[in-house]
């Protein structure tokens, strides 16, 4: 006799507890604090905020310690508990301009104002596992020297002096930006929303699609204008007392790439730009974006569209991984309505057929 | 913002399930045009507007949602403040920006054209036109068809202006392009998006 | 550290109006898709977001809910469901369809007739049913402006001449209206009829794609099909083994390794009304038994 399957609510209740203790993993080795995520994974944490689009290094700690380590589910954590918060307003922009940089090079130039600082960086470091690090790790503090006061003018500002590059964009006073998690984004989309995406965008995704642009696929010649890292001011203009007033500061990185020139009969050519910003240090995230930033301008500036990084409707639709994984994992939830009703129509079809071959042959046999 | 608290008349006594209450009447109205329902009693509103319009304003209106008011409305000092405090929606002086209009005086009703119909793409980026009129129970008698309707729907009102029916005849023309109406009368509403259509007037 | 506090159904009072106007929308242009500012959910997306945010700005403390996911008010996608909305918004649950107010589904629409006064919420997937033929979102976009059909019309012909059938089991599209054409949301087509000239209202929320939709009550949904291949409901061989039934919709039990195969009802509620009612298939079972589901 048949009894249909009951239960489901104490299977998932069962299903959680297990994974909580799987989370936890041998008891016997101590408990990730969310300061040793926090400083010992802090690309991790990076990668979460920037995703996420929740600037809290704490809370992406614990999405991090909760999803195990799975950064996709993090980023995930992080994007529904920001949802719910109220919102009081937008800072000013932050000016990178004055960016106290922790590492800041160009590859445009040999020596720029301020100067090239490499900073904590992978970049010419040997590959070679450490087994020093299985064990407890003691490295020597950082080199020290007197800080410079000398500015640090960003590059493309420096090209800008000449009208070498195109002009950055300006902010109209007033003017509305847009915000693709508070209206659905429709096509075409304006660069700040095509921005915003980018930014909130899965790394894997804008470094292949970047990498394309590179191998040919839209091909836009570019030369990293600047990569710099470090802590900015943010400001919030407060009505009541009419000036802006220091909120703390954040650090982000910023990519300008320079791209191949373009000009037409009205305008002399000019270098273009593709830009790049993320919450901490996310050098590959950043260029990656500004590549396909860069790519995505193709219409505007008169490109042929021929590659699927200059796709937008196609790139803004599948950039963001917590939609993708979802959707995609969907896929485990049960379908079986569905499948019976192609099963049904699969072995209709598949009688058919076989009744229309098998009409010829016993025609034969009765002959 | 004390004085102005102070002066306004308040709005739900419980702002979340009012708010649902409310939505659930004004969506079962829309989703069954010509038949009548009733908001709940007890929202607080400035005199010259109906309650059931203080319950939809208090239900859909915020920042997002520009608002159009007639002259009556637009003329008593205390409305615009009032739903700028309650809602935070901006009034517009362009009917065709707005997403709601409220008409206190609807015998002076603009030429529906001047309001937001939608676009071929996006028609849903219209204006919904709120009425204030004298009655929703006795007056003369139409029969209304379309979608939400089993059959035809009879319905007795004293709607001003007296060629409703007729501006409205507009929207079988556009659609799905249009215009959707909701007519108030105290607590009582009822609804006639731009689907519905006057099957016989009289009685 | 910020703990988080949430409102009455999860969502926050803004949000609510935003998909509120977006319902009232949907209404007033039965099967046209009404973009929405679909937030991001606690719940992973095409997991029932939208269906999800439809039925959380619909919902008080007076409605009675009830969640199927395919047919079943026992699968897993619709008790996770259900406990968020019993935890969230208070809201009484039931597993009968006579007695809800609001029943959100998942890929079934329950075999017993639905009536006036009650919302029945769609989660849907992929809401543009031109979108496998079209995946331009600009292009769809204008064919819905212009009631350009064409491409539908063509795919659903393809079908006919290579197999002499519409080769399309579910989400079959319809028209709504005499106007829109809509995707049912993957649901058998076996169950299109029941969405024509429906008392209730049917919401349908698509919260990846940000999308709602709806179907006024007493509203006209054809199933697209051709005079000479017109559409037809899909017909199963054997009733239920468990109550008998020979007009509902019938999941297939594999019951050994040998290929044995038995065909029970997929609303479960329908099912188990039957039996309680007296009536039996070929497998006699007794209804509402604990099976092993570890």
């Amino acid at each position: 006799m048949y009894v249909a399957v009951k239960g489901g609510e104490r299977a998932i209740e069962n299903a959680h507890r297990l994974l909580a203790h799987e989370r936890r993993g041998d008891r016997n080795v101590p408990e990730l604090s969310l300061a040793q995520i926090s400083e010992q994974l802090g690309l991790a944490v990076d990668r979460v905020m920037s995703e996420g689009s929740l600037y809290d290094r704490e809370l992406a700690a614990l999405a991090i310690k909760q999803a195990r380590g799975d950064l996709i589910e993090a980023i995930f954590l992080v994007r529904a508990f920001r949802a719910t918060l109220p919102r009081f307003g937008a800072t000013e922009p932050v000016d990178t301009g004055a960016m106290r940089v922790q590492r800041r090079v160009s590859s445009t130039f040999k020596d720029i104002p301020g100067g090239q600082v490499l900073g904590p960086t992978f970049d010419y470091t040997h590959r070679l596992l450490d087994p020093q690090l299985a064990m407890a790790s003691d490295p020597d503090a950082p080199a020290l020297a007197e800080a410079s006061h000398a500015p640090t003018p960003r590059v493309t500002d420096i090209l800008g002096q000449d009208g070498l590059i195109e002009p950055s964009p300006q902010t109209v006073e007033g003017a509305p930006v847009g915000d693709l998690t508070r209206d659905p984004l429709g096509f075409p989309a304006g660069r700040d929303l095509r921005l915003q995406n980018l930014a909130r965008g899965d790394e894997g995704f804008l470094l292949a699609l970047g990498y394309s642009t590179q191998r040919g696929y839209g091909r836009n010649h570019p030369f990293a204008g600047e990569i710099r890292f470090g802590e900015v001011e943010v400001e919030f203009f407060a009505e009541e007392i009419g000036f802006a007033v220091p909120l703390g500061s954040i650090e982000l990185t910023e990519c300008q790439m320079v791209n191949q020139f373009k000009g037409s009969a009205t305008e002399p050519p000019c270098f273009t730009r593709g830009y790049g910003l993320a919450f901490g240090q996310s050098e590959r995230k950043t260029m990656s974006m500004a590549l396909v930033d860069r790519a995505l301008r193709a219409r505007e500036l008169g490109e042929d569209l021929v590659a699927p990084a200059q796709d937008e409707e196609f790139v803004l639709s599948h950039s963001d991984n917590v939609q993708a994984t979802g959707f995609v994992e969907h896929l485990k939830l049960p379908h079986y309505v569905d499948f019976q009703s192609e099963l049904g129509l699969l072995r209709k079809l598949r009688r058919e057929f076989a009744e229309a071959n098998a009409e010829p042959a016993l025609k034969e046999a009765a002959e | 913002m004390q004085s102005l608290d102070r002066a306004l008349q308040p709005g739900f006594a419980d702002k979340v399930l009012s708010a649902q209450a409310t939505f659930r009447t004004v969506m079962e109205a829309m989703a069954r045009p010509g038949q009548v329902m009733q908001v709940e009693d007890g929202v607080g509103r400035p005199p010259s507007m109906m309650a059931g319009v203080a319950a939809i304003a208090l239900t859909l209106f915020d920042q997002e949602t520009p608002i159009w008011l007639d002259a009556p409305l637009s003329g008593a000092p205390d409305i615009g403040a009032w739903l700028k405090f309650h809602t935070g929606a901006p009034i517009v002086a362009d009917p065709a920006l707005a997403s709601f209009a409220l008409v206190a005086a609807p015998e002076q009703l603009p030429d529906l054209r001047s309001f937001a119909l939608g676009s071929a793409d996006y028609p849903d980026r219209s204006t919904t036109l709120v009425l204030q009129v004298a009655s929703l129970s006795v007056g003369p008698m139409c029969q209304l068809r379309g979608p939400g309707i089993d059959g035809t729907v009879s319905l007795c009102a004293s709607i001003a202006p007296a060629d409703l029916f007729a501006r409205l005849s507009i929207n079988e023309a556009l659609f799905p392009r249009g215009i959707d109406v909701i007519l108030v009368d105290g607590r009582s509403l009822v609804a006639m998006p731009r689907t519905t259509r006057l099957a016989a007037a009289g009685g | 550290m910020n703990a988080p506090t949430y409102n009455f159904a999860y969502l926050d009072e803004q949000t609510k109006r935003m998909i509120r106007r977006a319902i009232l929308k949907a209404i007033a242009i039965p099967g046209y898709q009404v973009p929405f500012a679909s937030r991001e959910m606690p719940m992973p997306y095409g997991w029932g977001t939208g269906g999800v945010q439809v039925t959380a700005a619909i919902l008080g403390p007076d409605d009675v809910l009830k969640v199927i996911d395919q047919g079943s008010d026992d699968t897993t996608n619709a008790i996770s469901i259900r406990k968020f909305f019993a935890k969230t918004a208070g809201v009484a649950t039931t597993t009968s369809t006579e007695a809800a107010t609001v029943i959100q589904t998942r890929h079934r629409i329950p075999e017993a007739p639905l009536q006036e006064g009650q919302v029945l919420v769609y989660q849907v997937p992929i809401p543009e049913p031109l979108r496998f033929l079209e995946p331009r979102e600009t292009e769809t976009r204008r064919m819905h402006a212009l009631a350009e059909y064409g491409l539908m019309h063509v795919k659903l012909y393809e079908d006919i001449a290579r197999f002499g059938h519409i080769a399309t089991s579910y989400a079959y599209p319809v028209k709504v209206n005499a106007r829109y054409v809509m995707d049912p949301s993957p649901t058998p087509k076996f169950d299109n009829p029941k969405m024509d000239n429906c008392p209730a209202l049917q919401l349908f929320g698509a919260g990846r794609e940000k999308r709602i939709y709806a179907i006024p009550p007493y509203t006209s949904v054809v199933s697209l099909d051709f005079e000479d291949h017109p559409f037809t409901r899909y017909k199963f061989d054997a009733p239920c083994a468990l109550c008998g039934a020979e007009d509902s919709y019938l999941d297939e039990i594999v019951t050994d390794d040998k290929g044995s195969r038995m065909f029970v009802c997929s609303d479960t509620d329908y099912c188990e009304g039957r039996q309680a009612a007296g009536h039996r298939g070929t497998q006699n079972a007794a209804p509402h038994k604990e099976g092993a589901h570890v």
